[in-house]
């Protein structure tokens, strides 16, 4: 069985964001970049089905050079080796369109991805790259169990659960519950030093989208303190200020 | 075999969240590897995870926390310098002093666990044992199946370890053990000692001491303000046989036990440090959100005072490690070099934890925060592989070429 798995390369969730170039470009200066945590959960789950030689699990990242450190941690923590398709990921359609066209012809029975990435929070890539490569997609899994020729996944829907079974080759999204995600080991650390990383350049494919501007949420405003025997002023507030009674 | 666990009612996590983070004034990250930084995040995490809610509760209850053992040996704590194939991950000293310094962030009880397996125990088989004892001890002990403790110090031999009386004497196929050690770090539940004793000749020796041989025990030190999620004790030893193959037969004399007090003492000059920057980290965090006389109290210059000299001192250990490190992965860090580091770290960790808990006022009493944890963990660290006093004669000794030892 053959599983690849998109990792992408996203600030970390203590980042203080701010932006440049007019406010259209994300500022990476002085940011740590970490393995996006859902990719984690997916790339877990892949090396869980190929354990004991079952399979192999290939990472592949959409992304700079400066990536490298996050694909490296997917080699520690137990890919078997890695692509990284040399072009910035702008939006969801570059990224969808160059793993769609490596992966076209390498026979991967099951690809999966994070729900979404938590930085632009797209959550497209997954549906788009199975539609790139006319197979099944899944988004937002919750579990995943393969018994060698099908697939059983679980979503959860309004107020329930949906149980979905389906042949390889397939495409799925992974949220919490697919997987614990696995911290890498000293000995894992080592053997991705020596783990295949290819470079592949991309194919040529326009973003169908571009970001006129970013801008942040309003401070939130201070805390007002109304003493415990003014509720008349209370209610005034909520209504007059507030506006929500 | 040891049974490592503990049962999931004994184990309280707490819910707050370990927000650390590492200073890096100096932008040292940019002498390290993308490997080392990967190591320190890896141990960071899983000291975040696994450590940091629990500690406090086992430190107040005086408990060692087994239950982390197989944990510390899955990401490869213990013995990540002995190479692969016996178990171990064959990482530099950089990464190694890295390791100690992330686990020592979160206690230094559990570096203790940790330099003991790795510097005490399975550095000497390594590097003194015979094949088959490698083959037989190393990948258990770095699978951490296997637990082991060194036995050196002695009830009247601390400092002066030469003078050790624990001694073997010669019984055909086996010798007959007989002595003390005491303040032995895991021993309660050690599976193997290496134990340091003299032979008819006066001749100090190795030798590997499984738990079950007739005639040992392991009583444990209780009653500690120090260390207190670190289990101490005794190794008593009366007429032991022990195997003459459980002799480590590359080493004799003091030079055995002390090559792996370098190996031991290089990562605690690391791991002190670790608990050095919670200290900093803490306090520096507290003083932003703590508003007094109506300000943060960082915003007053006694506080700055503190912090400022706290980060300095902590950039210059780093400094000190980090190059100490490059010498090691050259071969060339002297045991002096070592000792200075070792006394340097520690000194300056307590310094820190010391001015830290005062920046926290009455919470820093507390087990709210990791601060005095931290420091009576090293009232410890400061006395043993090596006290504060004979870590200066050594660098005294080094300098003037004068042994004012004796
Ligand atoms: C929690 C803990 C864990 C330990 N774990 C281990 C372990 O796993 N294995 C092991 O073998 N040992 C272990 N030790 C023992 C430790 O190494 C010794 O405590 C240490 O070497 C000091 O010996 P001592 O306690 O006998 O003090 P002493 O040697 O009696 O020292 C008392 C005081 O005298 C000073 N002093 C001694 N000699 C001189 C001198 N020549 N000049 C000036 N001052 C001097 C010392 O600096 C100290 O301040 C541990 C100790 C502790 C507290």
């Amino acid at each position: 069985m053959k599983v690849l798995v998109c990792i992408s390369n996203v600030p970390d969730t203590t980042t203080k964001i701010t932006f440049t170039n007019n406010n259209t470009q994300f500022n990476t200066a002085g940011v740590q970049f970490i393995l996006n945590p859902y990719d984690e959960i997916a790339l877990a789950r892949a090396i869980e089905l190929c354990e004991g030689g079952k399979g192999t699990v290939t990472v592949i990242n959409v992304g700079e050079a400066s990536t490298e450190p996050t694909i490296r941690k997917a080699l520690a923590i137990g890919a078997d080796d890695a692509v990284r398709i040399n072009i910035a990921p702008s939006d969801s359609y570059t990224v969808a369109s160059q793993i769609a066209e490596y992966a076209k012809d390498k026979g991967f029975d099951i690809i999966l991805t994070g729900r979404e990435s938590i930085d632009y929070n797209g959550a497209q890539v997954a549906a788009m790259v199975g539609e790139l490569l006319n197979i099944p997609s899944v988004s937002i899994i919750k579990k995943l169990d393969f018994d060698g020729t099908t697939a059983t996944l679980d979503r959860e829907i309004e107020g329930g659960k949906e149980v979905i079974s389906l042949p390889t080759p397939f495409i799925a999204s992974c949220a919490e519950g697919v997987a614990e995600p696995k911290i890498p080991n000293m000995r894992g650390i080592m053997s991705a030093r020596t783990k295949p990383l290819a470079v592949v350049e991309p194919v040529a494919a326009t973003a169908l989208t571009s970001i006129s501007s970013f801008e942040t949420p309003a401070p939130r405003s201070a805390v007002k303190m109304v003493s415990a025997d003014e509720v008349a002023k209370l209610v005034d507030m909520l209504h007059t200020e507030a506006r929500v009674i | 075999m040891s049974s490592h666990q503990n049962t999931e009612d004994q184990i309280h996590r707490s819910q707050k969240k370990d927000l650390y983070e590492s200073p890096d004034y100096y932008l040292l990250d940019e002498l390290l590897t993308e490997e080392h930084k990967l190591v320190r995040s890896t141990v960071r995490e899983w000291v975040k995870k696994e450590v940091s809610p629990v500690i406090e509760d086992f430190a107040q209850r005086a408990e060692f926390p087994k239950h982390l053992l197989p944990g510390l040996a899955e990401i490869g704590a213990f013995g990540p310098t002995i190479p692969q194939e016996y178990g171990g991950a064959g990482l530099d000293y950089i990464s190694y002093g890295i390791i100690m310094q992330e686990i020592e962030r979160g206690d230094s009880g559990i570096r203790s666990t940790a330099s003991v397996q790795g510097s005490l125990v399975m550095y000497p088989i390594f590097a003194f044992g015979s094949e088959e004892q490698k083959q037989k001890y190393l990948p258990k002990l770095a699978t951490g199946e296997m637990m082991g403790c060194f036995g050196l110090t002695e009830p009247d031999f601390g400092s002066n370890p030469a003078g050790m009386v624990s001694n073997f004497k010669d019984a055909g196929d086996d010798v007959i053990l007989n002595g003390a050690k005491m303040w032995i770090s895991n021993s309660p539940f050690a599976d193997i000692a290496v134990v340091w004793a003299k032979n008819e000749e006066g001749i100090v020796h190795g030798l590997i001491v499984e738990r079950g041989m007739e005639g040992f025990s392991t009583p444990e030190t209780h009653g500690k303000w120090s260390l207190r999620a670190s289990a101490t004790g005794e190794l008593v030893f009366d007429n032991v046989k022990v195997p003459k193959a459980n002799i480590l037969p590359g080493v004799k004399g003091m030079k055995g036990p002390l090559s792996c007090l370098n190996q031991a003492r290089y990562g605690i000059a690391w791991g002190a440090l670790g608990a050095a920057m919670d200290c900093y980290d803490t306090a520096l965090r507290y003083s932003k959100e703590r508003v007094q006389f109506g300000r943060p109290i960082g915003g007053f210059q006694l506080q700055q005072k503190k912090l400022a000299e706290m980060i300095t001192e902590i950039t210059k250990g780093q400094l000190v490690v980090w190059r100490l490190g490059t010498l090691k992965n050259e071969n060339r860090a002297t045991p002096e070099q070592i000792s200075m580091a070792k006394r340097n770290s520690v000194e300056t960790a307590l310094n820190i934890a010391r001015e830290a808990r005062q920046m926290l006022g009455g919470m820093g009493i507390t087990g709210e925060f990791p601060i005095m944890r931290h420091m009576m963990n090293l009232e410890s660290v400061v006395t043993y592989e090596g006290t504060h006093d004979v870590h200066l004669l050594i660098t005294g000794m080094d300098v003037t070429g004068l042994n004012a030892f004796k």
